[in-house]
């Protein structure tokens, strides 16, 4: 453990400097090197304003009950994590991880932005900035930076459009589920050089034809899988927008969004296995901010969500052991249920990690501010304990091994009241 | 050729390009793709030719048989009873498969009307001479975003923009607001319908159960449609607005206005509200109405919102002096949004040669049909493409609506499925074009050597099309 540390020490000083990993030598670190290279993280947005005390109801709060009233869940509804929370009874397969102790909750997280604008708080989420329009980059894209002097590291976003989280000057992939490309065509070599003098397109499109290359034996992996209709992976990454109407949805189309979303997931992992492959990967859901009538619908959300990680889990295979997932979204909602069944956007929320590289046994992550009046944050919200970027922190250094320092400098830029949460892998 | 010079804050002169490169981007910037011969057209006059577009009766409204809002509330409050009943039934002893068709034939009634709504905005834009009108009902249209990942709000966004924001795009900016805000389609989509004021008479009957204020309008009323996120307003600020607007709702089966906005006066919360420092009496209707006025006077509202036209317009990251010159405009004339949109047209940084836009799917699509003068025939030539694009039709995923910048839609899957799109529109089309003459009257002046090349030494027709609605100017405006 020291040693890695020091290894990493030393190649963050190295790139600071601009001495490259060749100039340190790679045969004395040639282990450990080849270690990190397996390390795999992938973040899950939950768009919307994710209700956090709906993925980990908090039924051994005493507050709990009264302030949900009509949305409340009984302690016999949800999945027992612990004597104060459970896990939303549609997240079976996050709860049977967190059983092997491959599943944890933080249950109050939030970003350090506080105006309650879905907007302001997803591109704070997604830049890890300290406040909004802090940084036009996205934090893992500024990860890729941290690491391309050390080691090439890939990164893939789910979803036809390229999240902010990982915009920036490195060239990440994006992917969704499509027809393929014909590579005997002369189309795309010729717009290669069409796109030549383009700073935007060229990269842009050169990685789009690495990726559908890459795509083909990530979905012939997992073929084996019988019936395999990939077209309808589109719909998970925006659910809500997959159908007409998501309370139009019947159990059937329940059921077919569940099993898309959880070839989504299987097909993401099959990406992330392939040698050259991304070790960071981004997820968009959508379809989180319940205002009215919440139950029906986060409930769906969350069946999703539990199918995303459940394919996950089953496309990375093996390589689960070296793999963590976050799941965060921009803010939690009201703790109180509003007039229409639903709430309002709120503070702190629920963050799940998962990962095979997660160290055996460990409760939640944070503290538990508590649910009464006085602990609630401007007596209506869920009080965060815990910057999320504490958390992103933590994982980057000790899981895939970026240097703190450069953490700091570079990746999280004003966060040093956001201590890395240690000890997680 | 005629320059027209413009100070550009006391610093260099500003001049504009030729007639010939103001023709084309007048068409494919302002406007929404040229048709055929359309360049030509804009040639004698390009600022003329747009100024000429603007109009006080508004936008044009699509053709699709003009169901109002009100009789789609209803058809959709109807099949929302059947589905029920159907369900109760199969819940009982024995299924009733005739209720569930029929449930199922309504819903899928339903969804054909609003595919018929998508289908015939999407014609008008294909098939209408003034480009640049139309692309400014779509930029309020996306302003005043309603979604179609809301049942009831589904079926209720045809008739929003036809009966809220087309008559009023070109009148001032506060009838637009009032017209959208108390629309039935943002009064669903944003849960106002049933924001009920704690201490009002229903609120009181019901004592919490089920009755209480929802601040979701109130927020994005203030974040997205008026003065910004970075006003400077707090929570209390929403919730006291939110307070305001109680009792704005929509008509029930058993009321007079059905499926039509009311004010509901025993749910409006009673008292005097403080809203950004600023103090509203008591009242019924007029209290929301006046917070609505308020705000549309606010001079961050005209900041935020020229600065928005700006990024859609011109650039993602717009000329200050183009916004200080709209801002201006709207702030000298109260809003009126007529006027904001000549003062875009006047504005020499609005027609920098060199494109900075890059097409978003909706925008990109709908071209390519203009450059071979046609419409989509069905939904199904539409959708799909849109959907796989990220670009589903009515469905902006969030109340903030489409993203309009580069860096979301040039993503490595986007150029690579555009691509897929455009070879297998060309495998329809090309056979009947002459690609040369189309990437002349595509981009007129803004055709460059590199692409008129690459499209005359192509193999067939079909990789020549492919080529030019591929190239960068043509994703770019």
């Amino acid at each position: 453990m020291t040693a890695q540390i020091n290894r990493r020490s030393l190649l963050g000083l190295g790139a600071s400097l601009g001495i490259t990993v060749n100039f340190l030598g790679s045969q004395v670190f040639a282990a450990t090197e080849g270690d990190l290279a397996r390390k795999k993280l992938v973040v899950v947005i939950c768009r919307g304003g994710m209700d956090g005390l709906s993925v980990s109801p908090p039924v051994g709060d005493a507050n709990y009950a009264n302030l949900r009233g009509s949305i409340a869940l009984r302690p016999d509804q949800v999945l027992k994590l612990d004597d104060t929370f459970g896990l939303h009874p549609e997240l079976k397969a996050v709860h049977a991880l967190a059983l092997k102790g491959e599943a944890r909750i933080a249950p109050a997280i939030a970003s350090p932005d506080r105006a309650r604008s879905h907007f302001e708080a997803q591109d704070v989420l997604e830049t890890g900035a300290a406040h909004v329009y802090g940084t036009e980059t996205g934090w893992l894209n500024r990860t890729l930076e941290a690491l391309a002097p050390v080691r090439k590291v890939e990164g893939l976003s789910v979803g036809t459009t390229a999240p902010l989280i990982l915009r920036g000057k490195v060239q990440a992939a994006s992917w969704s589920p499509g027809k393929g490309v014909d590579e005997t065509a002369r189309l795309p070599t010729l717009l290669q050089d069409l796109y030549r003098n383009d700073p935007m397109l060229g990269p842009a499109f050169a990685r789009g034809l690495e990726t559908e290359t890459m795509a083909q034996t990530a979905m012939t992996a997992l073929s084996a899988t019988p019936a395999m209709n990939i077209a309808a992976a589109s719909t998970p990454t925006r659910p809500g927008a997959a159908r007409m109407s998501p309370t139009m949805a019947n159990d059937r189309q329940n059921r077919a969004g569940g099993e898309a979303a959880r070839k989504l997931g299987s097909t993401l992992g099959g990406f992330m296995i392939q040698a050259g492959g991304p070790q960071i990967a981004a997820i968009s859901l959508d379809g989180f901010d319940t205002h009215a009538g919440q139950l029906g619908q986060i409930a769906t959300r969350l069946s999703y969500m539990d199918a995303v990680l459940d394919g996950l889990h089953a496309g990375l295979g093996a390589e689960w052991k070296n793999t963590v997932v976050i799941a965060v979204t921009e803010f939690g909602r009201t703790a109180r249920v509003n007039g229409t069944g639903g709430t309002d956007h709120g503070t702190a929320s629920t963050g799940l990690v998962l990962g095979g590289a997660l160290k055996k046994g460990g409760g939640v992550i944070g503290d538990w501010p508590g649910l009464a009046d006085n602990a609630l944050f401007e007596n209506r919200d869920t009080a965060p304990t815990l910057d999320m970027r504490g958390l992103f922190k933590g994982v980057l250094a000790d899981h895939i091994g970026v240097d703190r320092a450069i953490l700091e400098r570079k990746v999280f830029p004003d966060s040093a009241t956001a201590k890395p949460v240690t000890g997680l892998v | 050729m005629s320059k027209i010079a413009c100070q550009r804050k006391g610093e260099r002169r500003l001049s504009l390009p030729s007639k010939d490169m103001m023709a084309a981007i007048a068409v494919t910037r302002f406007g929404l793709g040229a048709r055929p011969g359309e360049i030509d057209a804009a040639k004698a006059d390009p600022q003329g030719f747009l100024i000429a577009q603007i109009r006080r009766d508004g936008a044009d409204a699509p053709q699709d048989g003009g169901e109002t809002s009100a009789q789609r509330f209803e058809q959709m409050r109807d099949y929302q009873q059947q589905q029920k009943a159907a369900r109760q039934k199969k819940d009982g002893e024995a299924s009733d498969d005739a209720a569930l068709q029929a449930a199922k034939a309504a819903q899928l009634a339903l969804r054909d009307k609003v595919n018929a709504d998508f289908l015939a905005r999407a014609r008008l834009a294909t098939n209408t001479p003034a480009g640049f009108r139309e692309r400014w009902a779509l930029f309020w249209a996306n302003h005043f975003t309603v979604s179609a990942t809301k049942q009831i709000t589904s079926v209720l966004i045809g008739p929003f923009e036809r009966e809220a924001i087309r008559p009023h795009v070109f009148d001032s900016f506060e009838t637009l607001l009032v017209a959208s805000s108390t629309h039935p389609a943002m009064l669903t989509y944003l849960d106002q319908a049933q924001s009920i004021g704690p201490n009002s008479q229903i609120g009181l009957r019901r004592r919490g159960a089920r009755a209480g204020l929802n601040e979701n309008l109130a927020r994005e009323i203030m974040e997205l449609h008026t003065v910004g996120v970075d006003a400077g307003y707090t929570q209390s600020d929403v919730t006291e607005f939110a307070r305001a607007l109680t009792g704005f709702s929509v008509g029930r089966d058993n009321e007079d206005r059905q499926g039509q906005f009311v004010f509901r006066d025993a749910a409006h919360e009673p008292g005097a509200r403080t809203i950004m420092g600023r103090r509203y009496a008591q009242g019924d209707i007029q209290q929301g109405m006046a917070v609505l006025k308020t705000l549309a006077a606010d001079k961050r509202t005209a900041r935020h919102v020229c600065g928005k036209l700006a990024r859609h317009f011109v650039s993602d990251t717009p000329p200050p002096a183009l916004t200080a010159r709209l801002e201006k405009r709207w702030m000298d004339t109260g809003g009126d949004l007529a006027q904001v949109a000549k003062a875009l047209v006047e504005s020499p940084e609005a027609w920098d040669p060199t494109p900075a836009k890059f097409k978003t799917p909706y925008e990109y699509t709908l071209s390519t049909w203009r450059l071979i003068g046609a419409e989509p025939s069905a939904i199904e030539r539409l959708a799909p493409i849109l959907t796989g694009l990220g670009q589903k039709p009515f469905s902006p995923p969030s109340p903030k609506g489409w993203a309009e910048d580069a860096q979301t839609w040039a993503s490595p899957d986007g150029l690579i499925k555009r691509m897929q799109w455009a070879q297998g529109f060309a495998a329809v089309v090309a056979d009947r074009t002459d690609p040369n003459a189309l990437a002349v009257s595509a981009l007129g002046a803004r055709l460059t050597p590199p692409v008129a090349k690459a499209v005359s030494r192509a193999e067939t027709r079909k990789e020549a099309f492919a080529l030019l609605v591929m190239s960068p100017e043509f994703q770019r405006r």
